[in-house]
């Protein structure tokens, strides 16, 4: 394959399969094949994706419509984007996977595979494309899918957790698109790398200074950032677990992608620019008020979807810690960190849903016996908790070791204290959790289901890809390294 | 000029921001409307309404006349497109909370806000 078709693959494949879906949807079972397949082909060509890449450095970029430079919508295959569309791919592949057990025709011929391979394809558009307004426009597409799966039952609380999602979300996005007016304005161009060269190196006059507060408010939004938080924890557990999984582990990622993106390689924060420095303490003020307070807020609950909503934003803080931290260490250990958790929080919902499966309650009070009756599934979703909690030698240990000893190394000391503070909180969390779900005995009365394979085979996935990272973190090092050159390549080019 | 725009602009959104703020659903959808039309006014006026090098350029002319920049424009024609999909989207979701509910009251669609609170679930 040429490298151009090599780069709209994962989103051209997903978009196509969700067009077609979209025409088979009274046929279930043609529509649930064409989706695995979609979704099969698009993580093969990911992974050729990220293996050209690797081997022969950034791809050419690619522009459309045959408009010159800093004009044309152009996508860009650099190792960051490339590894970020091959988690895409297995996030998406174990959610196929669960669904066959868990989604039923019913929800099929309400277009839950067309609307799942749009979201797919919409997240690897944001992740490759290399134009500003383009990426916003992945973002309200990746919004509308994903309201779609949310509501895909019409179920009272799921319209509820919608229309407070849409709000805050649709206000995010006209924030996105403030700035990126004003940036255009300023600079006369939307293209990420010459405006890296532009803005990078330079202070900011208010203008581009004005529209960097804007997008940093709206990805951070996007994000689930706190205090932008607010619509995640009240849409995350509305949405049948499925598509919440798929939601933990890309969409709050592909928030922090784009802040990432903008803040580095357009501000040139990480990178040794200069364009960026006043906003880095609202950004560790941010990292510190997500780690901790959501942490917190994870152990005043007791549905076991509130509960990890909360840990998805908690987690998030730890990545903007490292963005916060405004070095190349903190860059990489941010995308390390992106990696690991994108794995481990879709990996956590899927393992909810099994619970919820045998023992009918979302509630920890009301379940528990599950490592008794299924030690499969205790043994595969002992992996992401305790990845979550840190625990040694799994991914989340790496993670956050990264993180932390970045932090170390530029002297942030708040920010390295809060990072210990929210990890603590997150083993006390996750204990609780476990002994509640898997450990005790089910309440009196109560006899546990049996679990379909395809859910446990899901799962499987994610987790085989953590245990992956747990025993090699550093080969995902070396690829973080990889990206964070790849990020800050452009950045001052001007100079 | 600019100015003006900038102002009306500005009005828009802010008129947008205080009928999301109400209770209201349909005012509420109202103002998502809204909010993109004010942003896409000023992003026009963001985009400079002034002459410059526009991208479309015939052989042998450096610039294609008065013009104001084409670019902004196409940018949005894209964000009315998505900003109209978007408000179609949240109308449904008012139109099916108003079946189920029975209301258009914020406050008594809260199907969500209730669903898995701490210490309710003993009652289930």
């Amino acid at each position: 394959m040429s490298d151009g078709a090599l780069l709209i693959a994962p989103v051209l494949i997903p978009l196509i399969g969700a067009a077609v879906a979209m025409l088979l949807r009274n046929r279930p079972d043609a529509a649930r094949i064409t989706g695995g397949v979609a979704i099969a082909v698009m993580t093969v060509a990911s992974m050729l994706l990220l293996s050209r890449v690797v081997g022969t450095g950034v791809l050419p970029v690619m522009r459309f419509g045959g408009w010159p430079a800093g004009f044309a919508v152009s996508f860009v295959g650099d190792t960051l984007a490339a590894l970020l569309t091959l988690v895409t791919g297995l996030v998406g592949t174990a959610a196929a996977l669960f669904a066959h057990a868990d989604v039923r025709a019913r929800r099929r011929r309400a277009g839950f595979d067309a609307m799942l391979l749009a979201l797919l394809g919409s997240v690897n558009g944001a992740f490759l494309t290399g134009d500003l307004f383009n990426l916003y426009v992945w973002f309200e597409l990746a919004l509308v899918a994903a309201l779609s799966l949310i509501t895909i039952d019409r179920a009272r609380a799921a319209i509820d957790g919608a229309i407070r999602y849409a709000t805050l979300s649709i206000a995010g996005a006209s924030l996105i698109l403030l700035g990126v007016g004003l940036v255009y304005g300023s600079t006369g161009t939307l293209d990420l790398a010459t405006l890296g060269a532009i803005l990078g190196d330079q202070p900011p006059v208010p203008a581009t200074a004005v529209a960097g507060a804007l997008m940093l408010a709206g990805f951070g939004l996007k994000a689930g950032l706190v205090p932008f938080h607010s619509w995640l924890t009240a849409s995350y557990h509305s949405a049948p677990i499925a598509v919440s999984a798929v939601l933990a582990g890309l969409l709050t990622k592909m928030g922090f992608y784009a802040l990432m993106r903008v803040m580095v390689a357009v501000y040139g924060i990480g990178a040794e620019g200069s364009g960026g420095a006043m906003y880095e303490p609202m950004l560790a003020t941010i990292a510190i008020l997500t780690m901790v307070g959501c942490a917190l807020a994870a152990l005043g609950q007791t549905d076991m979807r509130r509960i990890l909503a909360w840990h998805v934003i908690a987690q998030v803080g730890y990545m903007a810690m490292g963005l916060a931290v405004a070095t190349r260490a903190g860059l990489i250990a941010a995308i390390f960190y992106m990696v690991h958790s994108m794995l481990v929080q879709a990996n956590l919902f899927l393992g909810a849903g099994v619970i919820h499966r045998a023992t009918g309650s979302w509630g920890l009070r009301r379940a528990g016996g599950t490592m008794r009756t299924n030690p499969s599934f205790a043994l595969l979703f002992a992996v992401p908790v305790l990845s979550l909690a840190g625990i040694p030698p799994l991914s989340g240990f790496w993670a956050k070791i990264t993180v932390i000893r970045a932090g170390l190394g530029d002297g942030a000391l708040m920010l390295v204290l809060a990072a210990f503070g929210a990890a603590m909180l997150t083993i006390v969390s996750m204990a609780a959790f476990w002994s509640e779900a898997l450990w005790k005995a089910p309440p009196r009365g109560h006899r546990t289901r049996p679990v379909p394979a395809a859910m446990l085979w899901g799962m499987a996935v994610l987790s085989v890809g953590t245990v992956a990272i747990s025993l090699q973190p550093h080969r995902l090092l070396a690829l973080a390294q990889l990206s964070a050159s790849a990020l800050t390549m452009n950045v001052g080019g001007a100079r | 000029m600019i100015l003006l725009y900038a102002l009306v602009g500005a009005g828009v959104v802010g008129c947008a921001l205080h009928m999301m703020l109400s209770r209201n659903l349909v005012r509420l959808l109202l103002g998502v409307s809204l909010l993109s039309t004010g942003v896409n006014i000023l992003l026009f006026v963001a985009g400079g309404m002034g002459n410059r090098q526009p991208p479309l350029i015939r052989a042998g002319e450096t610039q294609l006349g008065d013009s104001a920049d084409p670019l902004t424009q196409a940018l949005i024609l894209t964000a009315i497109v998505i900003g109209f999909a978007l408000t179609v989207v949240f109308a449904a979701f008012v139109l099916r909370a108003w079946r189920t509910e029975r209301t258009v009251d914020g406050r008594a669609v809260d199907a969500a806000e209730r669903l898995g609170l701490p210490r309710q679930e003993d009652d289930a």
